[in-house]
């Protein structure tokens, strides 16, 4: 037996054959669904998204406090995710997200605390100016391309932290306390968790518009459709904006729920983790970011109690997921859900 | 004071050439830009403190601290930027996130309290004119000049620098002539963290080891790489003249918190404006539009 399982191996070279599943080549196009069984292999992944969104915050009584405010602190990372996606889907890979975030949570602060404006209008306040001011200060950067950007994206939040820091507005390093909360717990989680749902599918469908295939053909060659006489500034400028706009609604609500914003809001870690997620989840759709923020940020909460290690595994994760699996975790999961294996002799 | 100014803005000048020109030369041979560099800075201190507690010899252990870290720099290029070369912002990301591991490793093994510090070559101080200048800091101008020379004479006079130069005016070209550009890129990886480590155990003397200075040094390197110019040795000189008079002469007139923010306002605006530095000519038309 033994000696035949190595004939096998070294005479009948093996390799492994992925072919779709019969129901995927049915379903590929939308007007032959004839089944209910078709219907629920097509919408099933996006249904248990949106189910798991929308009943795990009435879960409070059997799950605790605890992992609301998990539920509630993932969610917003993921919408960073999903900005910092968008963003790349130009070309732009950002190492600065906490720029955009940081900004919409100083702002909604400031509208909160300065001008008395209630909360939910705070934040989609904030969500507005601030995008407004990201996108004056990165659109001029939107020109350079690759290393050059993400240096210049590494060093736009440093740089505001030590701005305050230096001339201590906005209350220099003690940060601005006192923000008043959301208050309905219903609000305050679906908020979020509504506004993390339609980004992520409003951008999937945007993807599959012509505008779409424009944002596209940005990241993967500029030149030809600047030759083609499409002004890709104009894009850029619209994609900058979106994300911007999304990254610091994330901000504001991060700030409301803390009750307070510091020059921590500019800090390395909202860099890094919507990074990671992305990283995680694979770098080729909005789907990656969100399951990776899914993945992270509960990860992240449970190693809490490791201090700075924290940090340490978040970077060991990035580097061995960028050695090992490239295409992230959403790849794979996709390719067992669409596709059989088998072994196949050649 | 103009005195003052203009010795410790030489100084300081030095002290930024030091800590940038292992960042700059890995930068400008392979095109590697390993934003670890400020994790392998501290590291090296570290690694100095250690050996020193274990009753060895100043001079051994930086010498071994200096070993230990190119050593690394090998380890870093054959074990990870081998695997992703040729997709810089991966290059990017995973540098910098091997950095921050470093580093925030050795802030939770507790390496963060005063009582981490490298002791200096020489003790005591002299007077140049009427400024009191203490001896750590003329080595460490005469070791910048000293390593600028003979890092000229390595890269005109020596096979391997002369292949590292051929390799960092065209890798295609330099492959066509036998050199060995991979074994090449990792000899650059290793040059760059060497210089970092000697450039640690001159400058870490003149205060403790802090944590958060790793991640200055990393932007301090970007900051006079990208606005002396990518690619450009005179660029790197002149910039760092330029910072390091800035920061005297913010230090003296204004107030060191304001140090970093000239830093980041100097990258950006550079970047932004001519993302190729004052000196830099390579890669002017791949990286604008």
């Amino acid at each position: 037996m033994n000696t035949l399982n190595t004939l096998n191996t070294v005479n009948i070279a093996k390799r492994k054959e992925r072919i779709d599943r019969a129901i995927k080549a049915r379903c590929n196009d939308i007007y032959t669904l004839l089944s209910l069984k078709e219907i629920s292999y097509v919408i099933a992944p996006k249904l248990c998204l949106i189910l798991f969104i929308f009943i795990f915050p009435l879960l409070k009584a059997i799950l605790g406090y605890y992992w609301e405010r998990v539920f509630y602190i993932t969610c917003l990372i993921a919408i960073l995710a999903i900005s910092w996606e968008l963003l790349s889907y130009v070309g732009l890979v950002s190492l600065g997200q906490a720029f955009v975030f940081g900004t919409g949570a100083y702002i909604s602060g400031i509208f909160n605390i300065n001008f008395h404006i209630p909360v939910p209008f705070s934040i989609l306040l904030a969500s507005g100016f601030g995008a407004l001011i990201c996108t004056l200060i990165l659109f001029p950067a939107s020109k350079i391309k690759g290393i050059y950007f993400a240096m210049i994206t590494l060093c736009i939040p440093m740089f505001f932290s030590k701005v305050i820091e230096a001339t201590e507005i906005f209350g220099g390093t003690s940060g601005i306390s006192g923000i008043s909360p959301i208050g309905n717990y219903y609000v305050e989680m679906y908020f979020p968790a509504l506004v993390l749902i339609g980004a992520f599918f409003c951008l999937r469908r945007l993807m599959s518009t012509d505008f779409g295939l424009l944002i596209i053909g940005i990241k993967d060659n500029e030149f030809s459709l600047m030759s083609s006489g499409i002004n890709i500034y104009k894009i850029k400028f619209f994609v900058i904006f979106l994300s911007s706009a999304l990254g610091c609604f994330s901000g504001a609500c991060m700030c409301h729920y803390y009750q307070f914003v510091g020059i921590s809001a500019f800090s390395l870690d909202y860099s890094i983790i919507p990074l990671a997620c992305s990283i995680l989840g694979g770098i080729d759709g909005f789907s990656g970011s969100l399951i990776g923020a899914f993945v992270v940020c509960p990860l992240s909460e449970m190693l809490r109690g490791f201090g700075t290690l924290r940090i340490v595994i978040y970077s060991v994760l990035l580097i061995m997921f960028i050695l090992l699996v490239p295409e992230g975790i959403f790849s794979y999961i996709s390719r067992k859900y669409h596709q059989i294996e088998r072994w196949k002799e050649i | 004071m103009w005195s003052l100014l203009l010795i410790y803005g030489l100084i300081n000048s030095a002290i930024i050439l030091l800590q940038t020109i292992g960042f700059g030369l890995t930068f400008s041979i392979s095109g590697i830009a390993n934003f670890s560099y400020g994790a392998l800075y501290i590291l090296s201190g570290i690694i100095t403190w250690l050996f020193l507690n274990y009753g060895f010899s100043l001079a051994i252990s930086i010498v071994i601290s200096i070993l230990i870290t190119s050593l690394g720099g090998f380890f870093i290029y054959w074990l990870v930027i081998y695997r992703i070369k040729g997709m810089p912002l991966s290059e990017v990301i995973i540098t910098f996130s091997l950095g921050v591991a470093i580093i925030e490793f050795l802030r939770w093994k507790g390496f963060v309290t005063y009582e981490f510090n490298v002791s200096p070559i020489l003790k005591g101080s002299i007077f140049i004119g009427n400024v009191p200048v203490d001896l750590q800091r003329v080595i460490i101008f005469f070791s910048a000049f000293l390593l600028l020379v003979a890092l000229y004479l390595f890269s005109h006079y020596t096979k391997i620098g002369l292949a590292l130069r051929g390799l960092s005016q065209n890798e295609q070209t330099a492959l066509c002539f036998g050199i060995n550009t991979e074994l090449l890129s990792s000899v650059s990886v290793m040059l760059g963290a060497g210089i970092c480590a000697l450039s640690a155990n001159l400058i870490l003397p003149l205060g403790i080891i802090s944590m958060d200075s790793g991640y200055d040094v990393l932007l301090v390197a970007i900051a006079v790489t990208v606005v002396g110019g990518l690619g450009s040795s005179t660029g790197l000189l002149l910039a760092s003249l330029i910072f390091g008079y800035i920061q005297t002469a913010t230090t003296i007139f204004l107030s060191s918190k304001w140090m970093m923010v000239i830093y980041l306002f100097s990258i950006i605006a550079v970047l932004m404006i001519k993302p190729s530095g004052i000196l830099g000519r390579f890669k002017e038309i791949e990286e604008r539009i």
